[in-house]
C-alpha cells in the first residue's frame, strides 16, 4: 500500500459528484482523433501553456499507438493528466482549434483525447518507464511544496537522475488538484493516480513536513543542491465583515476540501446556498452545490457579469444547472438567528436568505515563508519573484513557480516546474540528454 | 527498443520506411528535409529525358468527410536535366551517407539504359529501381508500364539493368496485369535483386459534369492516370501477398500503395515486404508522419516481443491459403449489444436486403428453439426507451460480419464464435471424401 497515495477517507460528498466528460472509450476516440486535420505549426500548440505536440499526440490516437501518444504528452508535460482534465481547454488548445473558425465542425475535443491516451498508460502499468530516464547524478534537490508546480519539477529532474525529495506540510501530497479541483472534473482518486505517476518517477514525498516549522529553510539549502519553492498559496481571504465567524460560513478552498476529503461530510438541511465571489473558485462552489442537490443556489458578485474575472462557458453552465447570478452584490454583514446562519446582508439593504455560506474571494499569499529563504524576494503583494522563463531568484540555490509566483492554472505550474527544471539541471551542470522529456513544449 | 533497420538485398537502411519515386521525391532538398523528418531512404523521382507536365494533374475521389481516400495523377517522370538530378543525388548520399537513395530509371535504348545507370551509381546511389509500372503518359511512348505488361520485353530491359550495374537492381512492378506473378517472376528470372510493387492503377478518377470532361481537366480534354492512395492498399496487399508466397520469388519485396500508418507498414512488412514505400500520404500530410510510423511500428514490436523488424516478416503469410482450405465449420454468429445500440436500424436494413435476415425487430416473435441472447434486453430497452433495438437470431445467422461493418458506433456490433466444438472440414477435405455436392444447397 502506497502511504501516499492511500490517504483517501470512504463517504466523501465528491463522491456523489459525476464525471461530467468520462473517458471516451476506444471506437470514440479513435473517431474523435480522426476528425483532427493534422495541422502544421498547429494554433492549440501555441495556446497549450506548456507546448504539448497536440496533433502528433491525437495522430497516434487515430493510428492505435497509444503508447507513443502519452510520451508525446507526458514528455512535454508531466502532469498531462490532471491538464487533460482540469485545464479550461475552451479558453486554451480547444479554444484555438481552427474548426472554431469553420462554424461547420465543433472543435477537437483535445482534453478528452489527452485523457484517454495518458490513461491507457496509468491503466496498463506501462507509464513509469514510458520516459526515459538518465542514470543516477548524485544531485540532491528538494521541492517544497507537494503542488503540480513541485510536482512538475521534481519528476522531470528525477528523470535526469537527480534525487528529488517533495516536502508538503498537509498530511495529504497533491495541492490543489487532490483538495480544490471540481469533481466533476477531476476527483481525488485521480489526482492521486497521477501523484503515484509522479512518484514512480522516483521522487520521494514527504508529508506533515513544514518549513520554518519542522525545517529550517537554512537546514534545506545546506543538505541539498537546489530548492524549488512551489508552495502555492495560503488561507482563504475573509471578508471582514460582522458574522463572518461562526458555522455555516466557510473559506473557498477551505469547503471545497470538505466536500473532497472529509468523511461524512453532508448537506442535510442545506436548502439555500450562497456564494461569494466572481472568480473560478466561487464558479466551481456554485456548480457542486447545485450538482449536490441544493434548491438554491446564488453567485454574489460585488460588480456586474461582465466585470466577473471567471470564465464565461463556466458560468453559463452554471446557470442551466439552476445557479442565479445576483450582481451589485457588496455584502456587509451575515445575519444569524442565534448561532445559526440566515442571510447575507448586502451594503445596499437588501438580504439574501441562505444556509450555507461560501466566501470565495481569492487566497492569502505566503510570502513570509517564501522570503524566508535569503535572497529571495517577494513582490508588495506577497508574491515570490523569480525570473519568468527559468524560475530563478535573487538566491542561487532557490528557484520558484507554480501559484506562489502568481499564476493560476495547473497547466502553467507545470510549464513552470518544467522550466526550473532545465534551469536547475543547468545550474546543477547536469548535460542536457537529447531525448530530456523536459526538452520538449514550449522554451 | 526493437531494431528496425533492414538489409534489402545488400542494401543497409536505418528503417523499412522508404519515399516511393514520386513529387515528394523530386528534389534534393526534399529527400533531405525527408531524411532529417526519419525517413530511411527515398527512391529518386524518375530520372529519364526530362519531361514538360500539364496542369493541372492531380485529382482524389472523397468519401464521407475523409479527404483524398483515393488519388490519381497523370504527371510523369522529372522534368529537371539529369545533370541537376545526379549532382543532387551526390550531395545527399555525402551528407547523408547511412540513408538509402535509389535512383528510379525509365529510359529506352539499351544504350541509354547503360549510360544512366553508369551515371547514377557514379553519383552514388545504392541501388536503381526500374520503372516498369507508370501507365500513364510514358506508356505511350513504349516505356514503363508498356515494359511491366509484357514479361518477355521486361526480361531483356531489366537483364540490360543487372549486367550494367554493379548496385541492387529492383523492378517496379505494374498492377494493370491479369496475374502480377508473371512479371513478378520474370523480373525475378531475369536476375533482379528485388521487387518493388505496386505502381498506380490505371483510372479515371471522375467526370466534371458541367464541363463533361473527366478529371483532372487539363483545359478541355483529360486522360487517364494512375490511382493510388488508401483505397488501393487491398490490392497491393493482395499482390505483395501473391508474390511473397510464390516460392519462385526469392528476392525481397518492396511494398508500396495507400500506406500511410505504421499499422499499414506492419500489415505489408506481416505479407512479406522487407521495406515499405509511401506516397500519397506524405503528399497529404507531409514527411513529419514518418515519425508516428517508426514509434508506432517500434512500440508494436515491442508489445509483441519482437527484437527486430525482421522477426514481423512473413508473419501473417502462413494464413494466406486457398479458399478451398478453409475451415467450413468455423462460425461466428452476430451479437448487438443493446446498450450501445443507438436505434439507426443499418444493420437491419442491411441484413435484411442482402443477407439472410436474421436481424429482427424488438416486437417480433422468436422461432421457437433458436437462440437470440440479447432479445430480452433488447425488448427491454425498445420498451423503456422507444428506440430501436434490434436482435439477431444466431440459428439464422451466417455470420457474414455484413451488419457489424455497417454499423457506426465503436464495439456495438461484435462476432461472436459459435463453432460449438464442430470439427475442421474444408471444401477440399469434401472433394476428397467425395461430399461436395450439396443438393438443394444446404448449409452445415
Amino acid at each position: 500500500m502506497n502511504p501516499v497515495t492511500s490517504a483517501l477517507p470512504a463517504q466523501r460528498l465528491e463522491s456523489h459528484i459525476a464525471d461530467s466528460k468520462p473517458n471516451y472509450i476506444p471506437g470514440d476516440a479513435v473517431a474523435e482523433a480522426n476528425r483532427c486535420l493534422y495541422c502544421h505549426d498547429a494554433p492549440c500548440v501555441t495556446a497549450c501553456p506548456t507546448g504539448i505536440d497536440i496533433p502528433t499526440f491525437i495522430r497516434k490516437i487515430g493510428t492505435g499507438n497509444l503508447t507513443g501518444s502519452a510520451r508525446t504528452i507526458l514528455s512535454a508535460n508531466l502532469l498531462g493528466y490532471s491538464c487533460a482534465r482540469v485545464c479550461p481547454v475552451e479558453a486554451l488548445c480547444v479554444g484555438a482549434c481552427v474548426y472554431n473558425a469553420w462554424h461547420r465542425n465543433p472543435p477537437i475535443q483535445i482534453g478528452r483525447l489527452q485523457r484517454f491516451a495518458v490513461e491507457s498508460v496509468f491503466a496498463n502499468g506501462s507509464a513509469a518507464t514510458l520516459l526515459s530516464k538518465a542514470a543516477p547524478n548524485g544531485k540532491k534537490v528538494v521541492c517544497v511544496g507537494a503542488g503540480p508546480a513541485s510536482l512538475a519539477c521534481a519528476g522531470y529532474l528525477a528523470l535526469e537522475g537527480c534525487s528529488v525529495t517533495l516536502l508538503e506540510k498537509r498530511a495529504i501530497a497533491g495541492g490543489l488538484n487532490v483538495t480544490g479541483v471540481a469533481p466533476y472534473k477531476m476527483d481525488a482518486t485521480g489526482a492521486l493516480a497521477e501523484l503515484a505517476y509522479i512518484q514512480s518517477l522516483g521522487v520521494t514525498i514527504q508529508t506533515g513536513v513544514e518549513v520554518g516549522k519542522d525545517v529550517t529553510p537554512e537546514q534545506l539549502l545546506k543538505d541539498h543542491d537546489a530548492v524549488f519553492v512551489g508552495v502555492g498559496l495560503g488561507g482563504d481571504s475573509k471578508l471582514g465583515i460582522p458574522g463572518e465567524a461562526g458555522p455555516g460560513v466557510f473559506g473557498g478552498v477551505e469547503w471545497v476540501e470538505k466536500m473532497k476529503l472529509e468523511s461524512g461530510y453532508a448537506l442535510e438541511g442545506v436548502r439555500r446556498a450562497v456564494v461569494i465571489g466572481g472568480g473560478n473558485t466561487a464558479i466551481d462552489v456554485v456548480r457542486e452545490l447545485a450538482k449536490l442537490g441544493v434548491p438554491d443556489v446564488a453567485l454574489l458578485y460585488r460588480r456586474t457579469e461582465a466585470d466577473m474575472p471567471g470564465y464565461r462557458h463556466e458560468l453559463e453552465l452554471a446557470r442551466k444547472e439552476g445557479v442565479r447570478l445576483v450582481e451589485r452584490a457588496v455584502p456587509a454583514s451575515f445575519v444569524r438567528t442565534g448561532d445559526k446562519l440566515a442571510a447575507v446582508a448586502l451594503a445596499d439593504g437588501r438580504e439574501v436568505a441562505c444556509d450555507l455560506c461560501v466566501v470565495a474571494i481569492g487566497q492569502g499569499k505566503l510570502g513570509a515563508l517564501v522570503s524566508s529563504f535569503p535572497g529571495v524576494a517577494t513582490s508588495d503583494k506577497g508574491l515570490a519573484l523569480g525570473e519568468p522563463m527559468t524560475g530563478t531568484t535573487g538566491n542561487p540555490k532557490v528557484w520558484v513557480g507554480g501559484d506562489v509566483t502568481g499564476g493560476e492554472l495547473v497547466v502553467t505550474a507545470a510549464q513552470d516546474g518544467k522550466r526550473a527544471a532545465r534551469s536547475i539541471a543547468a545550474a546543477l551542470g547536469i548535460k542536457a540528454r537529447e531525448n530530456a522529456p523536459y526538452l520538449a513544449g514550449h522554451r | 527498443m526493437a531494431d528496425l533497420s533492414i538489409n534489402f538485398a545488400g542494401i543497409q537502411s536505418p528503417n523499412p520506411f522508404w519515399l516511393a519515386s514520386a513529387p515528394p521525391t523530386n528534389t534534393g532538398d526534399q529527400i533531405m528535409r525527408a531524411f532529417d523528418a526519419g525517413w530511411g531512404g527515398a527512391v529518386w523521382k524518375t530520372l529519364g529525358d526530362p519531361i514538360v507536365d500539364t496542369s493541372s494533374r492531380f485529382g482524389s475521389i472523397d468519401v464521407g468527410n475523409s479527404r483524398m481516400v483515393g488519388f490519381n495523377n497523370i504527371e510523369l517522370i522529372t522534368d529537371r536535366p539529369l545533370e541537376v538530378n545526379l549532382r543532387e543525388i551526390r550531395e545527399v548520399k555525402r551528407k547523408y551517407p547511412k540513408h538509402v537513395v535509389i535512383a528510379s530509371l525509365m529510359v529506352e535504348s539499351k544504350e541509354d539504359w547503360r549510360d544512366i545507370i553508369k551515371r547514377c551509381i557514379d553519383a552514388g546511389a545504392d541501388g536503381l529501381e526500374l520503372n516498369f509500372g507508370c501507365p500513364h503518359g510514358m506508356c505511350e511512348r513504349g516505356m514503363g508500364s508498356a515494359v511491366g505488361q509484357e514479361p518477355e520485353v521486361l526480361k531483356v530491359v531489366a537483364g540490360w539493368a543487372v549486367e550494367y550495374s554493379t548496385v541492387p537492381v529492383l523492378v517496379k512492378l505494374t498492377p494493370n496485369v491479369g496475374d502480377i506473378r508473371v512479371p513478378g517472376v520474370a523480373a525475378v528470372q531475369a536476375g533482379a535483386h528485388g521487387l518493388s510493387l505496386i505502381n498506380t492503377i490505371k483510372s479515371i478518377v471522375g467526370v466534371d459534369l458541367d464541363k463533361m470532361v473527366p478529371y483532372p481537366v487539363v483545359g478541355n480534354r483529360s486522360t487517364n492516370g494512375g490511382y493510388c492512395g488508401p483505397a488501393v492498399k487491398p490490392i497491393a496487399l493482395h499482390m505483395v501477398s501473391s508474390l511473397g508466397r510464390d516460392p519462385r520469388v526469392n528476392v525481397p519485396i518492396s511494398g508500396i500503395g495507400g500506406i500511410a500508418t505504421w499499422r499499414d507498414a506492419a500489415e505489408f512488412i506481416a505479407m512479406g515486404c522487407t521495406s515499405v514505400q509511401v506516397c500519397t500520404a506524405v503528399m497529404h500530410y507531409g514527411f513529419r508522419i514518418v515519425e508516428d510510423m517508426i514509434d508506432g511500428l517500434s512500440n508494436f514490436l515491442d508489445e509483441k516481443g519482437m527484437k527486430s523488424v525482421n522477426e514481423l516478416r512473413g508473419k501473417a503469410l502462413g494464413a494466406y491459403s486457398e479458399w478451398g482450405d478453409l475451415d467450413l465449420h468455423y462460425k461466428v454468429a452476430a451479437q448487438i449489444d443493446p446498450e450501445k445500440c443507438i436505434g439507426c436500424d443499418l444493420c437491419y436494413v442491411a441484413c435484411r436486403d442482402t443477407s439472410v435476415f436474421c436481424i429482427h425487430t424488438a416486437g417480433e416473435e422468436l422461432i421457437a428453439g433458436h437462440r437470440a441472447p440479447t432479445r430480452d434486453k433488447a425488448i427491454a430497452k425498445a420498451t423503456a426507451t422507444g428506440v430501436h433495438v434490434p436482435w439477431v437470431d444466431w440459428d439464422e445467422c451466417t455470420g457474414c460480419n455484413l451488419c457489424s461493418l455497417v454499423c457506426p458506433v465503436p464495439g456495438c456490433i461484435t462476432m461472436v464464435d459459435d463453432t460449438r466444438g464442430k470439427p475442421f472440414e474444408s471444401w477440399n477435405d469434401r472433394i476428397d471424401k467425395g461430399t461436395n455436392k450439396v443438393p438443394g444447397g444446404l448449409r452445415g
